[in-house]
């Protein structure tokens, strides 16, 4: 008989067991006995029928699940008759489970899910490795890589399959017939890649090895572009399309899901097409980054040591050149992900103690709800029920409570998730996280974990006691559950403690994110407006034409109505980095052999772009518009440079020579203030180069306006398609705008991390008074017989704080020594905040003992006004 | 229990089944059938609630040594459950036999030694 025929079987055994009691009875009447008698014997022949039917079904096959029903049918009793309390704890299992399966999706997609390439886990990042520690506190540990030292790498060593190298791009996508122009971000990557990487084209084939040449003119498209711009159209392939005004051909199209490194790249030209020969022989220009694939008898570190050893005799062969000494590598799922691994962990940590939290507070309120039961339960053992069975019961309660909770949590993942994916900007593959068997399968999980923590405890305690002592113990027992009370203690103490981390960990991240809000960028950052080009070299191939646009714009520009001032730069504060140059300074004696050359900031500057930008200038003049090509090589340094290279000393005057530029020696015209490159990195020192003398590349126009910059980026853009309709500009965006997007991440974990530390406050707060309601109302005839004795109420006030606000203080002393723990691991997270920040951990303290005393002060308030006549009287 | 009461005993544990599939090798019969036969061949020795049987007739049909249909009992015009001995439950009918047998023999043969060396 199968389990779906219970009811069946049990309607067969009800008729079978009748027929046959109706027939021991028949016969006892055919014996002659009355009709009432002839019953009773019969039942006396026959036995209890309870139990027989017991008995009957304990021997059924299908008899656990039956059971399981029956407890089910309890527990959805029992917690339908308080509502209320059931409604809180489904709400409660909700929100932790919810958040920490979205968590637990966004991690597993970013940090677990294997990379589609073919054999994943043997493909590495290889960076140069610069041992110097104050450089590796810069970022230098993994640099990135000159192509040189790619080259040899890949020519000298043998410890890899193979390896393969991309670089940052970025084109003027113009088509053959005038159609829009479109700036496309673009890399260049080697030959080897997509065959080391294991993909294949979708349409066409990937790069041979003869078009991985300076002149090189193959490109591939990917998916997005191809199905926006091209249409879908197959017919691409093998046409031509123009990159800053050169005729590229299509030789494919890669596959919709291949997204690396980000899923904004456009365009793949190869490595080498579109760079100078001598680029490609530096040692000391890093922008590529290196892929290499394991051999399967190799092991990762003796084939980066094979390189390290070629890196180690390029460091020596240019000792004067920032050629690291060494190599470093990470697996290529650490290298996507690595901005948000330490964000992610923490979150997710964040979320284990809000969800840890939230079982201690069910656990708590199971407890409560125990003692009111604990009469219930002692009939019911009494009766004859097991103690395992008493336990299933409860352990099913607090199950219905978790499944009906992680349902809705789930349901609330889908669009947390959702939410997630699309508000954390550096998340590698967000277009491949979604929930699937995985997570719910964690979902699960987490529910049957969560259960087991919140209804197990308290069900081993209520139903330790025997029946007799509970059913035997007046109500005006004061001691009768002290052991229950201590749990419950111990379980707010827990509850605390852990709010206190969170709290911590919340008021850190804040602060930070505070520091990081009001750091002065050394520029004005209202009202600016920033918005950037690249003039094509095929155009404008003479510094004098591109003079020519630049000012013509300028002029433009100014002329408008509402513009304060405008310039031209090539760096943007708090856009990032652009790239660094080393120098030597002419006047100074030269640097030993052996020791690196001091290195800045390459930025560039036109006359007007101090003023636009509100940059002061601290010694010498700006530019002037004699400041230009064929007229003497100059340049302005920052502060930092002049106080880190000219101590006590006048720079004006003096010269550098920076290598990458050619053999000229720069004159130092002036000094101007710092600026931050980026939000919350230290100001570093730059060099200043004429935007006139005609350097090519990324030009960016910041403009200083006198209302909202935004209403001016078309006028200003309708300006630039006057003056050239094949050129598409980039990065609009305001100064402040720029600004709030770097901290968009910082203020996303500092955000999230608060919420939850705020939910576990209200969580702890609400187990603080349950547990101090549940001791008045225990303690209820002791206080009458305290205030008819004479007891002041602010005494007894005072008393059931104490009781009430003993636990909140261990937890916050556990927590606070916890925290000082946990503090580190979020270190690297903080900006211009120490880990044992005294101002936050005060702040903490302070908050959770005022709203721990708010939760208890009712309780105790009411416990004060209670009338001894009646408080006797009840019992 | 008083001196002059009857002598009786409570079925032994174990032997119930065996009981009840001896019983049905005259075939089939109804729970009620089944508890009188055994009671009334022994002579009301073996002292059992006829309740007890049920859990019994349960086991044996989810072991599969008996089945079970609704039939109407000739003499009543009324339907009850009959149970019918399998082939399974013959073969197993023959184990326990021989199982009880070896049992009674060697607890013969430690009750009463002298009885085996004559």
């Amino acid at each position: 008989m199968k389990w779906w025929q219970i009811s069946k079987r049990n309607a067969d055994l009800e008729r079978e067991l009748r027929s046959d009691l109706e027939l021991e009875e028949e016969e006892q009447r055919e014996r002659g006995l009355p009709p009432e008698e002839a019953r009773y014997a019969a039942l006396r022949a026959f036995g209890n029928p309870t139990l027989i039917r017991e008995q009957t079904h304990a021997v059924w096959r299908w008899n656990w699940l039956e059971n399981l029903l029956r407890d089910l049918r309890i527990s959805i009793r029992t917690l339908l008759r308080s509502p209320g309390f059931s409604l809180i704890a489904v709400l409660v299992m909700a929100l932790c489970i919810g958040a920490a399966t979205s968590l637990f999706t966004v991690a597993r997609s970013v940090l677990l899910r294997p990379l589609p390439f073919r054999d994943p886990d043997r493909l590495v990042m290889v960076y140069e490795h610069f041992r110097d520690p104050s450089m590796n506190s810069q970022g230098f540990n993994y640099n990135s890589v000159a192509p040189a030292d790619y080259y040899d790498w890949r020519a000298q060593t043998h410890g890899f399959e193979d390896m393969a190298v991309w670089r940052w791009w970025q084109f003027n996508l113009t088509g053959e017939h005038g159609e829009l122009p479109e700036l496309v971000n673009a890399r260049g990557g080697s030959w080897n890649l997509f065959p080391l990487l294991g993909v294949n084209a979708a349409i066409g084939r990937t790069f041979t090895e003869s078009e991985d040449r300076t002149d090189g003119t193959a490109a591939m498209l990917t998916w997005s572009i191809f199905e926006r711009r091209f249409g879908g159209d197959a017919s691409i392939v093998g046409r031509q399309i123009h990159l800053d005004g050169k005729p590229y051909t299509v030789v494919g199209v890669l596959p919709k899901w291949f997204t690396y490194p980000d899923a904004k790249v456009q365009v793949w030209v190869t490595y080498a097409s579109g760079l100078s020969p001598a680029l490609l022989g530096y040692h000391d220009h890093h922008f590529s980054y290196v892929v290499a694939r394991l051999r399967p008898d190799v092991s990762l570190a003796s084939a980066l040591s094979q390189i390290g050893a070629v890196q180690y005799r390029l460091h020596l062969q240019n000792l004067h050149e920032p050629v690291a000494e060494d190599v470093a590598s990470r697996t290529l799922t650490q290298d996507l992900s690595r901005d948000v691994q330490k964000p992610l962990i923490i979150l997710l940590c964040a979320v284990a103690c809000m969800l840890l939290i939230g079982c201690l507070n069910i656990a708590n309120l199971m407890v409560a709800r125990s003692a009111t039961r604990q009469k219930e339960i002692a009939i019911r053992s009494a009766l004859g029920a097991r103690r395992i069975t008493l336990i299933r019961v409860q352990l099913m309660e607090s199950l219905l409570v978790s499944i009906a909770g992680g349902i809705a949590g789930v349901l609330l993942s889908l669009a947390a998730t959702k939410w997630l994916a699309t508000t954390w900007k550096d998340l590698p593959s967000a277009q491949n996280i979604h929930v699937d068997g995985v997570v719910l399968a964690f979902a699960c999980a987490l529910v049957f974990a969560a259960a087991l923590l919140a209804g197990l405890l308290p069900a081993i305690l209520s139903t330790g006691k025997s029946a007799v002592a509970t059913l035997q113990a007046s109500s005006r027992s004061t001691a009768g559950s002290r052991s229950r009370t201590t749990l419950r203690k111990a379980l707010l103490t827990v509850e605390i403690a852990t709010t206190v981390v969170l709290l911590i960990a919340a008021g850190l991240l804040l602060k930070s994110f505070w520091r990081l809000r009001t750091t002065d960028l050394g520029c004005a950052i209202d009202n600016v407006l920033t918005m950037g080009y690249n003039l094509p070299e095929k155009t404008y191939d003479t510094p004098d034409k591109a003079n020519a646009f630049n000012e013509e714009l300028l002029e433009r520009v100014r002329a408008m109505h509402g513009v304060r001032a405008a310039g031209l730069g090539f760096l943007v504060p708090g856009a990032g980095p652009m790239g660094d140059d080393d120098f030597t300074i002419r006047e100074h004696p030269p640097i030993p052999a052996g020791q690196a050359l001091p290195v800045a900031l390459y930025a560039t500057a036109d006359p007007g772009y101090f003023n636009a930008l509100q940059i002061p200038l601290l010694n010498g003049r700006f530019f002037t518009s004699d400041d230009r090509a064929g007229r003497p090589d100059t340049v302005i340094i920052s502060r930092q440079l002049a106080q880190l290279y000219f101590p006590g000393e006048n720079p004006i005057g003096k010269h550098l020579h920076v290598a990458a530029l050619g053999e000229a020696n720069y004159e130092i015209v002036g000094v101007v203030g710092d600026t931050l490159y980026q939000v919350g990195k230290a100001a570093e020192a730059t060099i200043y180069v004429p935007v006139l003398s005609g350097d090519h590349g990324g030009t960016t126009l910041v403009v200083r306006t006198a209302a909202d910059p935004l209403a001016f980026s078309i006028p200003i853009q309708k300006q630039i398609a006057a003056l050239d309709p094949e050129m598409p500009v980039r990065d609009v965006f305001t100064l402040q705008q720029i600004v709030e997007r770097s901290l968009g991440n910082a203020s996303l974990s500092a955000t999230l991390v608060l919420a939850f530390a705020v939910l576990s406050l209200l969580l702890a707060s609400v187990g603080l008074y349950g547990v101090l309601s549940y001791l008045m109302t225990q303690r209820t005839g002791e206080i009458g017989i305290r205030i008819a004795l004479g007891a002041q109420r602010e005494q007894v006030v005072r008393l059931m704080l104490g009781d009430g606000l003993r636990p909140a203080v261990y937890g916050l002393v556990l927590g606070l020594a916890a925290s000082a723990g946990a503090a580190r691991l979020i270190q690297s997270m903080l900006y211009g905040t120490q880990p044992l920040d005294p101002e936050v951990f005060a702040a903490v303290a302070a908050t959770l003992l005022a709203v721990a005393a708010l939760a208890c002060l009712i309780p105790a308030w009411r416990a004060s006004r209670i009338d001894p006549v009646q408080a006797l009287r009840m019992e | 229990m008083a001196k002059n009461a009857p002598q009786r005993a409570n079925v032994l544990q174990g032997t119930l089944d065996m009981l009840i599939l001896r019983t049905l090798v005259y075939g089939s019969a109804h729970g009620h059938e089944i508890g009188k036969h055994i009671q009334r061949t022994t002579n009301d020795f073996l002292q059992m609630q006829h309740g007890s049987l049920y859990p019994a007739l349960h086991r044996l049909e989810e072991k599969g040594w008996v089945v079970s249909k609704w039939e109407t009992a000739p003499d009543r015009n009324r339907e009850f459950k009959y149970y019918q001995l399998t082939d399974k439950g013959k073969k197993q009918l023959v184990v326990e036999e021989s199982q009880w047998k070896q049992m009674a023999e060697a607890v013969a043969r430690v009750m009463w030694p002298a009885a085996e060396e004559s």
